[in-house]
């Protein structure tokens, strides 16, 4: 959509105003800094889609969107995870956050905080398998998705 | 090198560009420089209402009846909020128009200034889109996107925001001749193969039926959609906002269809094995119940320039999107050059079908009451204006009664706030429609609890001598509640009867208008004759009605079409 001041809330009013869900959305400006690129994430039947999607292109800096889930498409959310770390815990979550391929970006003698992308799956995966007590503070940006090879989204 | 212009002179030199000869308004703050420039021009005349409610809907009236662009000026804070309700009833109805808020100087924005409100965010619900301008070298350019915007692909308000400091500022003038958005580009013709299809299945039809909406009316297909029911010699429905896109009085017409539709419609609409859906959108008036529209099978044809209006209620088989007009030209031209014909036989027998139903006559009422009938009052006014007056309407029972016994043979000539449904809007729309076709005969049908909502403007009228023919049916309820609390809350008449009313003929004439109060049935036409021979003036009739009379037939809220309450 163009990178205007107010689209980004004529989205999100369409959305409350029509009853639709909002599961996430995250959106920035694109290499073309007059255009931003959203992805939003909803729920709802067939129909409910169709209509979400017709709404969206109503609106005037609306240019162009497409349902990824029509097709491939890779999916990805930046996590930030901020856990309790004290004594044999400390092995135990650097080891979880390899396997998870996170990484640990902030440590005090107490807590790591770790840097974690993926797809929401694995993000939810990962807070799963930490004791949740051990969990003190999480920041998600929600998903971010492109379509796989060739299928490309351009104006 | 040009003079550099201000923000205000700019505006107007815009509104000058467009062509708008007429705009409705209410000064204010925030607006002064744009008045001080309005008020050294006579190419734009500025018309003062009383209240920017009335702004609007005049606006409004005054696009419906021309099919330019509405435009309306109203000034910051408490002008825009006023004019929220006005602005919402125009985005129901997709009516183009253009309006102009002023605002607080930029850099108060956000400071809760005096007469400060969000303009952008209140109205971006309810309108096609709105621009706040902080940059006066991006004014002209944003109030040409406006114009283009307001008037293309699916017509809607779009609402403009200057900032008071913009509109003092100077810069060079230059208003673009088109504008090219690569995020808005509508529709207007309709897919070939869809039209194609189209055909095939209009050509194996056995039962038939051509439903209409506003989208008729708003891209000027009347005579196109007559052309083609009349070569086919289908029956045609017209919605509440469709009325006069198909002549009335034609025998193929069905009449209105939907809540309060004819029996005929409604159960033609029902049982047709073809729906042609020609710019209308299966509203919950028109279908209550989608489920049991189901219960029966039809194939349906939907033509609409706006996407999001097909399927959105009510599932399509052949959905063209388009300009109706372009799409019904088209269309028109296939069904000439197509050797196959409809099945003659068939549709002997689907009109002997519907000859039945319209046996039914189900807009009977009470010819011989001693008490005037308001049924009785729209049929003499239909008479007297030979069906070629302009009729405005406010919101309820008198919207329907003039919906369903004005035989509207033209499009444009019906102006209601059908999606809306906002009381208050008959006499203002009315003033704009006078504006806008000076020589035409134009009548407010009305009840005595809608134009309470909007009455300050007899002032208006009075000022620029606009002769309206004010009908008010006056039973002494808000009719349309009393009638549903008759039916669905076991005749608790809450808060429906309109006490204390002011004596109407007296408020004409203290306004400086004319007042008649009409309480036999003998004397309603002499008194609509009268009314219109006093070709300068305001006449407000205020006919005392039966208080029990209801709607009918009726299609209760959630309904299938063919469970009618007859009378």
């Amino acid at each position: 959509m163009e990178n205007e001041a107010g689209a980004l809330s004529r989205v999100a009013g369409l959305f409350s105003a029509r009853g639709y869900n909002i599961e996430s959305l995250s959106v920035a400006p694109t290499e073309d800094l007059t255009l931003s690129r959203m992805t939003l994430v909803t729920v709802g039947s067939d129909e409910v889609v169709e209509q979400v999607t017709k709404q969206l292109n109503k609106l005037i800096e609306v240019v162009k969107i497409i349902d990824l889930s029509d097709g491939n498409h890779i999916e990805r959310e930046l996590m930030l995870v901020k856990v309790r770390a004290v004594d044999a815990e400390r092995e135990e979550i650097k080891r979880l956050a390899e396997i998870f391929r996170g990484s640990i970006i902030d440590v005090t003698d107490k807590s790591y905080t770790i840097e974690l992308t993926g797809t929401s799956e694995k993000l939810d995966a990962f807070l799963e398998a930490i004791e949740s007590s051990a969990v003190l503070e999480t920041v998600r940006t929600g998903a971010s998705g492109i379509g796989r090879g060739e299928w490309i989204l351009k104006v | 090198m040009s003079a550099e212009l201000t923000g205000a002179e700019i505006t107007i030199r815009c509104l000058q560009e467009e062509g708008v000869k007429c705009i409705f308004g209410y000064p204010g703050g925030a607006v002064l420089f744009i008045y001080d420039e309005l008020f050294k021009q006579d190419k734009v005349r500025h018309i003062l209402v009383r209240h920017e409610q009335a702004a609007i809907h005049a606006a409004d009236g005054y696009a419906r009846s021309s099919n330019k662009v509405g435009v309306a000026l109203v000034t910051s804070g408490p002008g825009v909020t006023n004019a929220v309700t006005g602005i919402a009833t125009a985005y129901m109805d997709s009516i183009p128009m253009v309006i102009i808020s002023g605002q607080v100087p930029t850099n108060a924005i956000g400071l809760d200034a005096f007469q400060e409100v969000d303009t952008v965010g209140i109205t971006r619900p309810c309108v096609k889109h709105n621009f706040l301008v902080k940059d006066i070298t991006e004014l002209a350019h944003t109030i040409k996107k406006a114009f283009y915007i307001a008037s293309t692909g699916r017509p809607g308000p779009v609402l403009v925001d200057i900032p008071k400091d913009v509109s003092q500022q100077k810069t060079k003038f230059v208003y673009p001749d088109k504008v090219s958005m690569r995020s808005y580009n509508p529709v207007t013709k309709g897919h070939a193969k869809q039209i194609k299809k189209a055909v095939e299945l209009i050509l194996s039809a056995k039962r038939p039926v051509v439903y209409a909406g506003g989208g008729v009316i708003l891209s000027d297909a009347a005579p196109q959609l007559t052309e083609m029911t009349q070569m086919l010699n289908f029956p045609c429905t017209n919605t509440l906002m469709g009325l006069g896109g198909y002549p009335a009085t034609d025998k193929q017409s069905l009449g209105m269809l939907g809540m309060h539709g004819t029996y005929e419609a409604n159960m033609a609409m029902q049982y047709c094995d073809v729906l042609i859906a020609v710019g209308a959108r299966f509203d919950d008036r028109v279908i209550g119940n989608p489920k049991h529209f189901f219960n029966e099978n039809r194939k349906i044809i939907h033509i609409d320039i706006d996407p999001s209006s097909i399927s959105k209620r009510v599932r399509v088989d052949i959905p063209i999107v388009g300009d109706v007009l372009d799409v019904l030209k088209e269309l028109i031209k296939l069904l000439k050059i197509e050797k196959d014909k409809p099945d003659h036989v068939a549709l002997k027998e689907w009109w002997k079908q519907i000859d039945l139903w319209r046996e039914r006559d189900c807009l009977k009422f009470d010819r011989k009451s001693k008490i005037i009938k308001p049924q009785m009052v729209i049929e003499k006014l239909f008479e007297i204006t030979k069906g070629d007056a302009f009729i405005t309407s406010d919101v309820g029972q008198h919207q329907m009664w003039a919906a369903q016994f004005y035989k509207f043979d033209k499009p444009r000539r019906w102006i209601n706030s059908g999606g809306l449904g906002t009381m208050g809007f008959g006499m203002p729309a009315a003033m704009g429609v006078q504006l806008a076709n000076p020589h035409g005969k134009v009548a407010c049908v009305t009840g005595e609890a809608s134009i309470q909502m909007c009455i300050q403007e007899l002032s208006t009228c009075k000022q620029y001598n606009l002769p309206l023919k004010i009908i008010n049916l006056n039973n002494r309820y808000m009719g349309m509640v009393r009638q549903w609390q008759e039916f669905f809350h076991g005749n608790r008449y809450a808060e429906s009867y309109m006490n204390a009313l002011p004596d109407f003929v007296k408020l004409a004439e203290s306004y400086g208008h004319v007042g008649m109060k009409i309480e036999k049935p003998e004397d309603v036409g002499d008194a609509l004759k009268e009314s219109f021979k006093l070709k300068d003036q305001l006449v407000f009739m205020d006919f005392i009605t039966d208080q029990s009379e209801n709607v009918f037939p009726m299609v209760p809220g959630g309904k299938g079409l063919s469970e009618m309450i007859l009378v």
